[in-house]
């Protein structure tokens, strides 16, 4: 790196910097891209449909009972929180590690964390019996209740991660407004207003580079919290399942690989549907972030043997009710496939160069997602359900979610995909100052040239 | 009819001098007093404050109390009857699942049919061991789980032992069913069916009525009926006298029948507390199913089917049950 660095004179990089701008801006969506939008409207609006009939008619619309009380909309709450940690893994840790090939994943993974804490926090509204009345938690909020605990570090990462995604942003905001030609009046005013009256001065972006490290680290043990405070909304109660001093490395663990997979998606997506993103998203960042994924699955595998294997050589009474449902009861086939295909099979074939090319990558990492969401269903459902209770109807001992739960859940995921669609559609997805830095072109050129529209 | 005779005896004897403070605390607390002219004199005068907002002095004769209508503030919920320490000791030898208790629990708070506060289980502690029948309420708990995790205060521990909600606040996480070990608490998911003569009654976290869609309920150990001087529904409607209810600070428990010392009663029967082990500290005491005065089945042959239905396992799994 230091050799290229030197080896780039202004001219090179002034053109490099135009390359970067015209390949970088958000362009308008193609075919695909309409219908995708369409198809995630459709499915967020039914949600939002659902959702109202469940507000009119209460919590009675779900598949939920006095003893399965939590469903999919709180499995779907972990799995949001979970996903959402791999903002603070991207942009921070690897950021203050000065790991050189971050530059062009770090929006990538910010956006997905904003969005998924953004949905968290609705959904988690969503299953709520009273939502008229959360303002009780701010006029009534005890700060004994993990939920209390919850609510606040979920807003504060929130916060953090909003504002991390917005300030290496600005400089990108302010180039769509002077530079992006044909666009709708409103358009442009929002990128007016967004960008905080950005002029491009040293200055500034020494402002926002402090803020990048200031926040940085103050996300990261933010972010271990909101997770570990899930954790604990199951683990300070007397479950079998939930009842485990691991819960909370087991939550973080997990969370930081499926986040890496959404992360790796994201990038296969983007390569997929515009090719100009393959110069930034190259097969060695694919090769990179697999090796990553592989870690962490090794360091989930290790929470997990943790979590299961322990009190499985006990078998101690009601656990082990819990965990015969799981390995070899009701819930043993979704159990092992999840083990296998969400964990397991990725570590295998990452492992290998050829497993970690864009293609082989993208299906690890659809794996992971998918059987990461099917695992939060495992954490939260099977230890309320199947337990031995006589005093209820024999429909109730069971769960399964109403297909209006699974709209609204389904709805909550699209919203959040959305976001990030909308997002990719109207701003630079790949940081254009923080790739150019990373490609070794020097600050002073960057902040002279990079404002500078193609045309010139 | 003997039975009820019986019952309402011993209920006099026992909390008769509750009864008497009770009179008064009501009385302060409510506007609800009308003249009567029946009563004998006694010369007794009460301060009440009237509707025009005047300090009133009344000769307590003309008082006259109804039921329900007491007007607790939110403070007076919270803090609990003053001076008391109620607990609750339930002989398993005696119960063979009558499910009167049930019934007059339901009946009391206007519970539907599929959602009890009160429950029979069917126990069995061990494989090989008989199975026994084993009410089970709210334990009210020293150490309450529910009470911990609620994020609004919506359930709370008053100072007279009982865990109660308020479910004018409760937000409806449903925390508390989750932190609960005993799975004592129930759920309105759908808008519960309130009977018209209670419609209009003003909530009491005391009374639990009328219940709200969205918000958690259980067992309350029926303060409000204490208030009064009388036993809860399901002590009351108890055909064998399974359930003694009282006060721990008095030292004295009541199944209607009988006025017992409580610190004796579990001292000489060897009671013990619901899992123990999870240190719940639960204000409901077992007296172990030894020498059971009926035997196991006497509890399920009547039963309808749908209530057979839930004990069918236990009843199978004990060979007292021919499977089918």
């Amino acid at each position: 790196m230091e050799e290229n660095k030197k080896a780039i004179n202004e001219t090179e990089a002034v053109a490099m910097l135009h390359q970067f701008n015209e390949d970088l801006l958000p362009k308008k969506f193609g075919k695909i891209g309409k219908a995708w939008v369409a198809l995630l409207c459709a499915v967020f609006l039914l949600g939002v449909y659902c959702y109202i009939i469940q507000l009119r008619r209460g919590l009675v619309i779900t598949g939920m009972r006095d003893f399965v009380f939590w469903g999919i909309y709180i499995s779907n709450f972990v799995f949001f929180v979970a996903i959402s940690l791999v903002g603070s893994l991207v942009t921070a840790i690897l950021y203050l590690l000065k790991v050189s090939w971050r530059a062009p994943l770090t929006r990538l993974s910010e956006i997905i964390a904003v969005a998924a804490i953004i949905f968290a926090g609705l959904i988690i509204i969503v299953d709520m019996g009273r939502p008229d009345r959360v303002v009780n938690m701010v006029l009534h909020g005890r700060i004994q209740s993990p939920i209390i605990w919850d609510v606040m570090v979920v807003s504060t990462y929130m916060v953090l991660s909003i504002l991390l995604l917005y300030f290496p942003l600005l400089p990108g905001i302010s180039f769509c407004r002077d530079h992006l030609k044909g666009i709708p009046k409103w358009q442009k005013r929002m990128y007016t207003i967004l960008s905080l009256g950005w002029k491009n001065k040293p200055e500034q972006y020494k402002l926002v580079k402090k803020a990048i490290t200031i926040l940085s680290v103050m996300i990261i043990p933010v972010a271990l919290c909101i997770h570990t405070v899930t954790s604990w909304l199951f683990a300070s109660t007397y479950r079998p399942g939930w009842d485990s001093t691991n819960f909370g490395a087991y939550f973080v663990s997990g969370a930081f690989l499926v986040g890496s997979g959404g992360v790796v998606a994201g990038m296969y997506l983007l390569r997929r549907f515009n090719p100009s993103y393959e110069k930034y998203l190259t097969n060695t960042h694919f090769d990179r972030m697999g090796k990553l994924l592989v870690l962490l699955a090794v360091v989930y595998a290790y929470f997990s043997i943790n979590e299961y294997l322990i009190p499985a050589y006990k078998m101690k009474g009601e656990e082990a009710h819990h965990l015969h449902e799981l390995f070899t009861g009701y819930y043993a086939p979704m159990f092992w496939s999840v083990q296998f295909f969400g964990m397991i099979l990725p570590i295998i074939v990452l492992l290998f160069k050829r497993g970690r090319r864009p293609f082989p990558m993208f299906i690890m990492a659809v794996l992971v997602i998918v059987c990461a969401w099917f695992k939060r269903y495992l954490i939260v459902i099977p230890s309320m359900s199947f337990l031995p209770v006589q005093e209820i109807p024999e429909a109730w001992k069971h769960y399964s979610p109403t297909l209006m739960e699974w709209a609204i859940t389904g709805g909550s995921l699209a919203g959040a995909l959305l976001v990030i669609t909308f997002f990719i559609r109207y701003f630079p997805i790949i940081s254009v100052w923080e790739v150019a830095e990373e490609k070794g072109v020097s600050t002073d050129i960057i902040y002279k040239h990079l404002h500078e529209g193609n045309e010139k | 009819m003997k039975q009820e005779e019986i019952n309402d005896k011993g209920r006099r004897d026992f909390l008769k001098t509750a009864a008497i403070a009770t009179i008064a605390t009501t009385a302060c607390g409510s506007l609800a007093c009308s003249c009567s002219s029946k009563k004998a004199a006694v010369a007794e005068k009460v301060r009440l404050l009237s509707p025009d907002g005047e300090i009133v002095e009344i000769d307590s004769v003309y008082l006259n109390h109804h039921e329900n209508m007491a007007v607790l503030s939110k403070h007076e919920q919270r803090m609990g009857i003053p001076g008391k320490k109620f607990v609750m000791v339930v002989d398993l030898a005696r119960c063979k699942n009558a499910r009167k208790c049930v019934t007059a629990c339901q009946k009391w708070h206007y519970r539907p049919e599929e959602t009890e506060w009160l429950t029979v289980k069917l126990m069995k502690d061990s494989d090989k061991a008989a199975p026994y029948w084993f009410p089970k309420q709210c334990f009210h708990c020293d150490n309450p789980p529910c009470v911990k995790v609620c994020p609004v205060n919506a359930t709370f521990k008053r100072q007279d032992g009982l865990v109660l909600i308020d479910n004018e606040r409760c937000i409806g996480c449903k925390f508390c069913m989750a932190a609960c070990p005993y799975s004592t608490r129930v759920f309105n998911w759908s808008d519960p069916e309130i009977p018209f003569d209670i419609k209009d009654l003003p909530y009491s976290a005391e009374t639990g009525v009328p219940a709200r869609v969205g918000t958690v309920e259980k067992c309350d150990f029926c303060p409000d009926r204490a208030r009064e001087g009388l036993l809860p529904p399901c002590v009351e409607a108890c055909p064998n006298g399974v359930f003694y209810f009282g006060d721990e600070n008095e030292d004295t428990v009541s199944n209607g029948d009988e006025t017992l010392s409580f610190s004796q009663l579990i001292k000489d029967r060897s009671a013990y507390r619901f899992q123990e082990e999870l240190g719940t500290k639960p204000r409901v005491y077992y007296l172990p199913p030894k020498d059971r005065q009926f035997p196991v089945e006497r509890g399920y042959e009547n039963l309808p089917d749908k209530l057979k239905a839930r004990f069918k396992d236990v009843m199978e799994e004990s060979h007292l049950l021919e499977k089918k």
